[in-house]
């Protein structure tokens, strides 16, 4: 089954690419390493990706990528820098676009920041097959308007107590402040086989009690994947590597070329 | 080679029919300027004059649905680019089919005209008071903070409880009205029709609960209650949760 778009969204649709934004509350959950290697995944298929750096406060895709980009989004914001210029390859074979520390001074969500990240959605969307948004952790404002101008959201969580606390308190917000009514999850770092269905069961229940949906309207978590608690993305993550080139077979790179698949249907 | 452009189609004032037009205007009280029929500015004056009637609920002079649901689009915009916080009230006057029924129509008329006037002294001239339905009004609020609606809502809702209205012969009636309120959505494109069912969902809630009164939509709690936390982890004990012998 395909992730539907949410008919609830109503944001405008423009031509190109479809967007994914990578969330999760917590931080430290593995979004980053998520969104990168289902970049990845993605490319490997023939799709055009595009990673954009949307954690505006505390950017780390550039580490988990091990990439030393002399041209960022910031450099774009300023107008030092080309849109083509800041894109730039990454390994896996596709292409990011990085927030770069100078951002520290956009982590407030002012009209100016989102007219200008408005703007960079629209002439990078027509380029691409899919616009991966990794956001920061947390529920800001910056993290939700980057949500907010997605078609789909992705929600990343691990089966720890706190991380499934701020995931539940992440999708509330999604459901009743952004009249959300489909949100997907992937559980990461599950320590059994079927604990991703366990928790998404658990969370969808919680949630059609608690965000009062409207009728008709029926409120649903859509489980998309389930990473296992893997070695080799450990390894992976200290090399900076990215675990999809360099450990293939490993349970963790299957499950997210999985989660690719799904995504395309 | 500005001479070799075709020269713009001009309009000839005298060949318009503007008898129905004027009559409409003449009917609803507007005022024209009285020189210079049928120049440019006159026959501004007159698409000025029509506009605004179309705009209008002709009973009260309120803005009419059409010019609520304009407002209400353009609104929806504002707080998408703003982040403002902006209120949809609905409001519904209590038990009028009995009024309508008891001391008829015109008293029926009597008392919106009423509610239609204390309803725009108790707002801000900034905001929109619109007759959306028969006894149904609509009001949007632009920047106004989430921690003041509610006492916005119930000044409204107070003001009508306290009239007493002259339905004529002597008689005055006094009559109640629920509200429903719902805050647009800040930062994100919303729809008008999504933001009107929200504060319509609170204005039904309000009759439910017994009318006179006025419910607003619960602000969002991004914190986790007790009570959530214990769902939550009710089947996921700590003995799920990963411990070292667990990873591989």
């Amino acid at each position: 089954m395909s992730m539907t778009t949410d008919p609830a969204a109503h944001r405008p649709a423009r031509a190109g690419a479809r967007t994914l934004a990578v969330t999760s509350g917590k931080g430290g959950v593995g979004k980053t390493f998520v969104t990168a290697n289902l970049a990845a995944a993605l490319a490997a298929r023939g799709q055009r990706v595009l990673v954009l750096d949307a954690d505006l406060g505390l950017a780390n895709l550039d580490v988990v990528l091990n990439l030393h980009p002399k041209l960022t989004l910031h450099d774009v914001f300023t107008d030092k820098a080309t849109l083509e210029q800041a894109i730039l390859p990454a390994p896996g074979g596709f292409s990011v676009l990085l927030a770069g520390s100078g951002m520290v001074e956009y982590s407030r969500l002012t009209p100016e920041v989102r007219d200008k990240l408005l703007h960079i959605l629209d002439l990078v969307k027509p380029r691409f097959d899919w616009v991966l948004l990794d956001t920061g952790a947390g529920i800001s404002d910056v993290v939700l308007f980057a949500i907010s101008m997605a078609q789909d959201v992705l929600v990343v969580a691990t089966p720890e107590p706190t991380s499934l606390t701020d995931a539940y308190a992440t999708i509330k917000v999604l459901a009743t402040q952004q009249e959300r009514r489909h949100v997907g999850l992937l559980v990461n770092q599950a320590n059994r086989v079927g604990e991703g269905r366990l928790i998404c069961g658990q969370l969808q229940q919680v949630l059609q009690r608690f965000i009062g949906a409207a009728p008709g309207q029926p409120f649903k978590l859509e489980l998309l994947g389930e990473v296992k608690a893997d070695p080799a993305v450990r390894q992976a993550v200290l090399k900076r590597q990215l675990m999809l080139e360099h450990y293939p077979g490993c349970d963790a790179a299957q499950a997210i070329q999985a989660l690719a698949t799904r995504l395309l249907g | 080679m500005e001479h070799c452009l075709p020269a713009p189609a001009l309009i000839d004032a005298r060949a318009l029919d503007l008898d129905q037009a004027l009559q409409l205007l003449q009917q609803a009280g507007a005022l024209l300027p009285d020189e210079a029929p049928l120049s440019a500015a006159w026959l501004q004056a007159v698409l000025d004059a029509l506009c605004d009637l179309s705009s209008r609920d002709a009973l009260t002079g309120l803005a009419n649905r059409r010019s609520f649901e304009m407002a209400l689009a353009r609104e929806v915009d504002r707080v998408a680019r703003s982040g403002e916080a902006a209120l949809l009230l609905m409001l519904d006057i209590d038990h009028f089919k009995a009024v309508n029924d008891t001391h008829g129509h015109g008293a029926g008329d009597q008392v919106i005209c009423a509610v239609a006037r204390v309803i725009e002294q108790a707002v801000r001239p900034m905001d929109l008071v619109a007759r959306v339905g028969g006894e149904e009004f609509g009001i949007i609020l632009p920047s106004c903070a989430p921690h003041v609606g509610l006492a916005v809502a119930e000044r409204v809702r107070e003001r009508i409880a306290e009239l007493a209205i002259d339905i004529g012969a002597g008689q005055r009636l006094g009559v109640t009205a629920s509200l429903g309120g719902a805050f647009a959505p800040q930062w994100v494109r919303s729809s008008p029709l999504l933001w009107t069912e929200r504060a319509d969902r609170q204005l039904y809630r309000a009759k439910a609960e017994g009318r006179d009164r006025a419910c607003l939509e619960p602000q969002v709690d991004s914190l986790v209650s007790a009570e959530e936390k214990g769902m939550l982890f009710a089947t996921l004990n700590p003995s799920d949760t990963p411990t070292q012998q667990d990873l591989p």
